[in-house]
């Protein structure tokens, strides 16, 4: 089956349902022939069938179709009336759409059937005149009965020659049996006759008088090639398209999520009893339960999973149909069409991300002669972006048009009256381009057919938060604009942080934050500056707003050592410091709802219940940005301001630079790690060859930088600074000297002086430095990393053991 | 919410569950009820309205728990006195009421019945439909939906 498209796929799975549904519906029909509701589902069926076979540049398939179609639509208006040898006719239609399906299906082509034969009883049947021939042979044909069908629909062509339709019984015969044998079909490229294809079964039972049993033998998939021995044993390897595959309710499904978030909890609430305890085999049980449930998890996330190109597949008709109604020449372009999520999101983000391409291609992309009066191409670049990124699906709709023009934009805001003159003064470039989202607001000049169809860019930004996820903007002027989506994978059970403040816990899902900086006492008197009576913190140069959560609260603090705990949250393109008493740690939480009254209060976006039981609150970033940060200095905007056109001047990826030892400096990219810890040295453990460490449970294998790439580090230190990256259920922990920072790696200054291990190398802060090879690291603690994990995990790298010495670091 | 006729209705004969607050006995009707709880724990939620005591873990659902001494204007409840918890379910949804103890299920009857008396104070006054006129003690029958609207 590989190598067949997806929509080829879904075309011979509906259509493999539709011809059952047609089997049916054909001899029912017989029963009562005018039924209309029948002939019009009929009718439907292989309407869709032709359509799709046209559209996939199927010809045959389309040939026939469009001949049945034809019968079918007189049939229909009642033009023509419904005989046996028309009824016939039709099922010969059926059979031989099936073989062509079959032989799509083994091959991708239309191989060798040959459709002239049936085209021609089509044909014949669509002529107004019953020919009494015919007739009398389908009447024959039925006495004679199983596999006769061949005779009937030839007869009435060639007026019922006896010789012929017996020799070709026995083959026919052969065929059928091979169908109850193996009902998948097997690849065979030549058809011995046409007589083949057809289905015994309902012909048979065709005569008009005699009570139509239900049909049992419609059921069996009628593969209509195979009719020798030899080929059909190599059936049952391959399971049919129509046989691998199975619709669902989606009802079920929901509720199957839910139940699993469910056990999720439960799981979570037993590991963390157990964690007490010192009962082994509880442990060892525990900890299978751990597995389990995780990987249920995953299954049951899958099932709901769609590639997004679901939704993307119509956006070039959108963008082609725009384009030529507003003369712009524009080319659309597409990565990641395979990143999946789930179905209810997808559905969710559909309408939003139509109404984001709508708008670039509107608003965002010049017409043609602005363009080469701008010194650009002509074409118009609309580029769809899609990849996973740490637990999220990110989305861009990316633009090389003329940007959003901040002042352009904020004149607007005042002009209606979102705004005041006095506080556009304040705001910086970053806050002017969020006002786009502002309820009220609509850039078009004018309102055209394309835009302004009463979905603004507020309705955009609303649904998306709707579903947990967030949308950014970053724009140039001259250079384009890019609205970034963030998306959960799924919305029943997301990755949290718990967090304490006040003696209460709470959680933030993981998609609002960034990093976590813990300051003690003396670090956080020098590093927590006042600015205009706001606490600021400077997080690596940026000045970072803090904002207390104990003082939105309303409750007393209840860390008074000095201490400060900052969580980075990121909303609407802004970033701002979460000051709480405590990280506890991270937790997959499944949200509930909490009733209208908590939710009016502006704080909270739901509830969950922790591991041991407690209800947490979970909080609303967006809001709480908006409450808390609704007054910022004007200061404090400059220095932003310098920093956001610095860099919306390139894109950027975060590095994270780390010493291996020998003054030697490795950048790593930042969405390859997924945790910073520290290990204590005596914690590593040998299994062969390999040095790992006990970790969450795991086993972690480990590489040494230093030595992978051949520098020379000191090995003799208590504690070892470890990146840990995991995927797929796997992870790996790549030992460094010292993280020395995040930057923004620039793309400049490239060299491709490369070593083992390495990329390449970059000047980064004015030194040179190496771009780690992630993947060449990885596979050296771990060479089976990439490799699909075995059904069931457990018997590899899985021991009992308890947590081993590492901690939460905290950069 | 519920219209004035629906909840001024009163059959002739129905059962109250009953309990006590702050030395009056309440009810409410049975088949709102879900089921009786004692030592919860109650997660606080901070800057909600103050008859919001909290959210509870009803077997990982959870629910909105309503003091109902803050409700009716009655003054706290003394520390240290745990109160119990009565889940009850309106329109598919569980909420839960915070009362002092819980009491007998009585079958009361319309003859007995009585609108509120005047002295009742303005907030309590919304909330109670009337009295029913027990043998020795007058049971307040509250209206739930009102109650646990906040």
């Amino acid at each position: 089956m590989e190598g067949l498209d997806d929509i080829v796929e879904e075309f011979l799975v509906e259509s493999h349902e539709n011809l059952d549904q047609l089997d049916q519906d054909l001899v029912a029909l017989e029963q009562d022939p005018r039924s209309r509701d029948r002939l019009s589902s009929i009718f439907r069926t292989i309407h869709t069938i032709k359509g799709t076979s046209g559209f996939l540049a199927f010809n045959r398939l389309e040939e026939v179709a469009h001949v049945g179609e034809n019968l079918l639509s007189r049939l229909r208006d009642g033009a023509l009336d419904l005989t046996p040898s028309r009824t016939s006719a039709l099922l010969m239609m059926t059979d031989i759409i099936r073989a062509l399906l079959a032989a799509i299906e083994a091959t991708g082509g239309e191989g060798t059937v040959e459709v002239a034969e049936t085209v021609a009883v089509l044909a014949t049947a669509l002529e107004d005149v019953p020919a009494p021939a015919a007739e009398a042979a389908v009447v024959e044909a039925a006495v004679l009965a199983e596999a006769e069908a061949v005779v009937a629909a030839e007869s009435a062509v060639e007026a019922a020659e006896v010789d012929k339709p017996a020799a070709k019984r026995a083959p026919a015969k052969r065929a059928s049996r091979a169908k109850a044998a193996v009902p998948s079909p097997a690849p065979v490229p030549a058809m011995e006759t046409v007589a083949a294809p057809v289905a015994p079964a309902p012909v048979a039972e065709a005569p008009p008088s005699p009570p139509v049993a239900p049909p049992p033998a419609v059921a069996a998939p009628a593969a209509p090639l195979a009719p020798e021995p030899g080929t059909a044993e190599a059936g049952p390897k391959a399971r049919g398209v129509a046989d691998s595959t199975i619709r669902v309710d989606v009802d079920l499904l929901d509720n199957l999520m839910l139940l699993v978030g469910e056990l999720v909890l439960t799981r979570n609430q037993i590991v963390q009893y157990v964690g007490r305890q010192n009962d082994q085999d509880l442990i060892r049980a525990s900890q299978r339960l751990n597995l389990i449930a995780s990987e249920l998890q995953e299954s049951a996330m899958k099932t709901r999973m769609q590639p997004i190109d679901h939704i993307w597949s119509k956006l070039p008709r959108v963008v082609r149909d725009l384009g030529l109604q507003l003369q712009k020449n524009i080319r659309l372009e597409m990565e990641g069409k395979d990143t999946e999520l789930d179905k209810t999101l997808l559905e969710a983000v559909k309408d939003p991300l139509t109404h984001l391409v709508r708008n670039s291609v509107d608003h965002g992309i010049e017409s043609t002669a602005d363009r080469v009066a701008a010194g650009k191409s002509p074409e118009g670049v609309l580029t769809l972006r899609s990849r996973h990124e740490s637990g999220q699906v990110v989305v861009e709709v990316a633009d090389d048009g003329a940007g959003i023009d901040p002042a352009r934009i904020g004149a607007k805001a005042v002009e209606k009256g979102l705004i005041t003159a006095d506080s556009l003064t304040r705001m910086g470039p970053q806050d002017l381009l969020q006002l786009i989202f502002a309820p009220g607001f609509s850039t078009a000049a004018a309102v055209t057919n394309v835009s302004g169809r009463g979905v603004g860019m507020d309705v955009v930004k609303t649904n998306i938060e709707g579903i947990g996820g967030t949308i950014e903007v970053e724009s140039t002027v001259g250079r384009g604009t890019c609205m970034r989506l963030r998306i959960p994978l799924t919305l029943a059970i997301v990755p949290a942080l718990t967090i304490e403040c006040a003696g209460d816990r709470y959680a933030i899902p993981q998609i609002s934050l960034q990093e976590l900086v813990a300051l003690d006492a003396e670090k956080a008197s020098a590093a927590v500056e006042e600015v205009g009576g706001a606490s600021v913190y400077r997080l690596r140069g940026e000045l970072l707003p803090l904002v207390r959560l104990a003082d939105v609260l309303g409750l007393p603090s209840d860390r008074h050592d000095g201490h400060v705990v900052i969580a980075v949250l990121r909303s609407e393109g802004r970033r701002f410091g979460l000051v709480v008493d405590r990280v506890i740690n991270t937790e997959e939480i499944v949200v509930k709802a909490v009733s209208s009254v908590l939710k009016a209060i502006g704080l909270y976006s739901g509830a969950t219940v922790l591991g041991d039981g407690a209800v947490a609150l979970i909080l609303d970033v967006q809001a709480l940005a908006r409450r808390a940060l609704r007054a910022e200095s004007a200061d404090r905007q400059e220095t932003r301001t310098a920093i956001t056109s610095a860099v919306a001047a390139q894109e950027r990826q975060r590095m994270l630079l780390a010493a291996i030892g020998g003054g030697r400096r490795v950048a790593i990219p930042l969405d390859t790690v997924t945790r910073l810890e520290q290990v204590r040295s005596d914690t590593v453990e040998r299994v062969g060859s390999r040095e790992v460490v006990q970790y969450r449970g795991a086993i972690l294998p480990i590489v040494r930088l230093d030595r992978h790439l051949g520098a020379f580090g000191n090995d003799d230190r208590e504690t070892l600074e470890v990146i840990v990256y995991a995927d797929h259920g796997r992870s790996v922990a790549i030992v460094v000297e010292e993280i020395l920072d995040i930057v923004d790696g620039e793309a400049s200054v490239h060299s491709d002086i490369d070593d083992l291990g390495l990329l390449g190398s970059a000047v980064i802060g004015d030194r040179v430095t190496e771009l780690l090879d992630v993947r060449a690291a990885i596979l050296a603690a771990d060479p089976a990393f990439y490799n699909p994990l075995p059904g069931m995990p457990g018997t590899d790298s899985f021991a009992a053991l308890e947590g081993a010495g590492s901690h939460l670091m905290e950069v | 919410m519920s219209t004035a006729t629906e909840t001024r209705t009163v059959p002739v004969t129905s059962q109250l569950a009953t309990f006590w607050l702050d030395g009056d006995l309440y009810g409410v009707e049975v088949e709102h009820v879900q089921e009786v709880l004692r030592s919860q724990s109650i997660t606080r939620v901070p800057l909600a309205p103050p008859a919001v005591a909290g959210l509870i873990n009803l077997r990982g659902q959870v629910v909105t728990a309503i003091e109902l001494r803050e409700r009716l204007g009655r003054p706290a409840r003394p520390a240290g006195e745990q109160p119990v918890v009565i889940v009850v379910r309106l329109h598919g949804e569980a909420v839960s009421l915070l009362v002092d103890s819980i009491a007998d299920v009585v079958d009361v009857n319309v003859r007995d019945f009585e609108a509120p008396p005047d002295t009742l104070d303005g907030s309590a006054r919304e909330l109670i439909r009337g009295a029913y006129k027990l043998a020795g003690q007058l049971l307040l029958s509250l209206d739930v939906n009102r109650a646990v609207g906040t």
